[in-house]
């Protein structure tokens, strides 16, 4: 069985399909490439993925659990932690406190327990402190666990949501294009990353990306949309050969 | 070893704040002691607590929180009455001062902890300026319907009028409650600067070390950035509706405390209105919002200042807004900022250890 299936997924926006008739199967532990013209409804897809929109059709199951139309928590609860297009930190907080707020649903104490510091909070606290740490290392970013996250310097901020996502312990990882606004270099070491991510915590990765490049190094399959359509979808280098593909990306 | 040190750090802070109170308690209350204090100070010790927790609790929803209110006065309007109504009916029955007291403040604080949370259902589906505004409404309404209301207790029950005391038709042996705009009169006074002072430390403990909690992460999460907060599963409804109430409890403390200074309450636009829900925003701006310890010193000195200008008094409210003014340039203006960095004492200690260093 896939981890994630989607069959028929669609919404509109007044007169407008966004997106429609989106199929997509991802097996666990696969890296998935979601690619497409601007404005082509990848990050809307991602949006109906994780509860933001409700999809006017179609179904969404995760794991073999029926998703469709919960809301953005319950989701997550799930199994599905994402990242965001135009970063999104809790910038006034440190590096180590965002990712406490990802493990906020992962290891629980009550607001009376924090209020008192009964011997609960401070066992969780310890316990919170030594996995956010864990987390931040992965991303080289223990030595910034004190800085405040809007302090850090781009190509960070991009590590850091990553790692407050994972902090949540999905199941399926959606990254909203991880590599925009970076170089060469810092692309290249993403991709070291996100490998590494799906290897370390044997996860699935589905993720958004103009750079072709970086779909091209790490993408198993792809799924290509324009105008809210699937264009084409399969295997990487087949896809990205595909002359339809072509022409949406380059014109005629 | 960061972990430590990040650690360390926000408890030394919270160490400071704690500190920063008992030393300054001390102080007070040793002049109290031997009386070199003069009546009008002495009079105005309790009124502090109370404007230092509202300033504290009001950080909660402006600060941690984020959203801006306009009704902190309310909530403490509910926490006052609320528990001067109860020490009024139990003077006879609980005759230790004290228990009476705190059984009277936990009610407050009850008290307006749930009318927190019932106006907070509706009204944190709003943002920014709308939710300032009907927070604003909230505080207004409190504090007419207990001018206009007149509330009496006999053996029949409760009495309420919207018209005079004699329409409640009380028994011979009834008791009126609340007399309208005349409000409650024979409240025990209770409040005493230690107390006061007390309270002020709870009010600390419970904010400073939400901050530092789960719950604390959660909602500053939210204030930072929602969208992103939900994405990882923290439920919105459930925190901001829970940092509100916390607050607005905290607001019935002050409540509590400052009736049970006063002989008669009543609900004027001086104590429970508008004016006095912006002053204890002034505090919290003034000190820096998120910045507990500035709150308290905010407070502090800016209760003390027209006391102490007291022929100023009528300027007082102009006196405000020039110091929020000159306070807010002085925050936020680039060149002020650099010359503070250029100036700051954290940066000449560094400096001079760098110097050490070198040599």
């Amino acid at each position: 069985m896939a981890l994630l299936e989607i069959n028929n997924l669609g919404i509109s926006f007044g007169g407008l399909r966004a997106v429609d008739a989106f199929n997509l199967k991802i097996e666990k532990g696969q890296l998935y490439g979601l690619i497409g013209p601007n404005g082509a409804g990848k990050t809307t897809a991602f949006n109906l993925l994780t509860g933001v929109y409700k999809p006017s059709q179609g179904r969404v199951l995760l794991d073999g659990e029926d998703i469709t139309g919960k809301s953005v928590i319950e989701i997550n609860r799930t199994g599905v932690a994402r990242t965001f297009q135009n970063i999104r930190l809790f910038h006034e907080l440190p590096v180590l406190d965002n990712v406490k707020v990802g493990l906020h649903n992962q290891m629980e104490y009550s607001t009376l327990a924090g209020i008192l510091r009964l011997p609960k909070y401070r066992k969780v606290e310890k316990e919170m402190n030594q996995k956010a740490m864990e987390l931040l290392k992965v991303f080289d970013l223990d030595g910034d666990a004190e800085t405040l996250a809007g302090n850090l310097p781009y190509g960070k901020q991009r590590k850091l949501e990553i790692a407050r996502a994972l902090a949540t312990n999905p199941k399926l990882l959606l990254l909203d294009e991880p590599a925009a606004g970076m170089n060469p270099n810092e692309t290249k070491e993403l991709m070291d990353t996100i490998r590494f991510i799906r290897d370390e915590f044997d996860m699935t990765i589905l993720l958004i990306e103009h750079d072709m490049k970086l779909v091209g190094g790490i993408c198993e399959e792809l799924t290509v949309l324009s105008f809210g359509q699937i264009l084409a979808q399969g295997e990487t280098s087949a896809v990205l050969k595909d002359p339809k593909v072509i022409t949406a990306y380059l014109g005629e | 070893m960061n972990m430590i040190k990040s650690m360390s750090k926000t408890t030394k802070n919270n160490a400071i704040t704690y500190a920063m109170v008992i030393i300054a308690f001390a102080v007070v209350q040793t002049m109290v002691m031997t009386g070199n204090i003069t009546s009008l100070m002495n009079g105005l010790l309790v009124p502090l607590c109370t404007y230092v927790i509202l300033a504290i609790s009001l950080n909660l929803t402006v600060g941690i929180l984020g959203e801006l209110s306009l009704g902190h006065a309310g909530f403490m309007c509910v926490g006052a009455f609320s528990s001067s109504i109860f020490s009024q009916l139990t003077v006879d029955v609980i005759t230790t001062g004290w228990m009476r007291f705190s059984l009277a403040i936990i009610l407050g604080a009850i008290m307006a902890g749930l009318f927190g949370f019932l106006v907070g259902i509706p009204v944190l589906r709003l943002k920014g300026d709308y939710l300032a505004i009907v927070t604003l409404a909230f505080g207004e309404i409190v504090k007419n319907v207990i001018n206009a209301i007149y509330v009496g207790i006999d053996e029949a029950g409760v009495h309420f009028s919207l018209q005079d005391v004699t329409s409640l038709g009380l028994s011979e042996t009834g008791l009126v409650l609340i007399k309208g705009p005349r409000g409650i009169t024979g409240t025990p006074k209770d409040s005493t600067f230690v107390i006061g002072v007390i309270l002020i430390i709870i009010t600390l403990i419970v904010i400073l070390n939400l901050m530092n909690s789960r719950t604390g992460r959660a909602i500053m999460s939210i204030r930072d950035n929602r969208i992103a907060a939900e994405s990882v599963g923290i439920n919105i409804t459930k925190y901001k509706l829970l940092a509100f109430a916390i607050s607005a409890a905290l607001a019935g403390v002050a409540g509590a405390l400052y009736a049970h200074n006063l002989s008669t309450l009543t609900a004027l636009p001086k104590n429970f209105g508008y004016n006095m829900s912006i002053m204890i925003l002034v505090f919290v701006v003034l000190g820096g919002i998120g910045n507990i310890r500035g709150s308290i010193i905010a407070a502090v000195v800016l209760t003390l200042i027209p006391e102490l200008l007291r022929s100023l008094n009528d300027y007082r409210m102009l006196m405000y807004a020039i110091v929020l003014i000159v306070t807010m340039i002085c925050t936020w203006s680039p060149k002020i900022k650099e010359l503070r960095e250029r100036y700051s004492l954290q940066n000449w200690i560094q400096k001079k250890k760098h110097a050490k260093e070198v040599v």
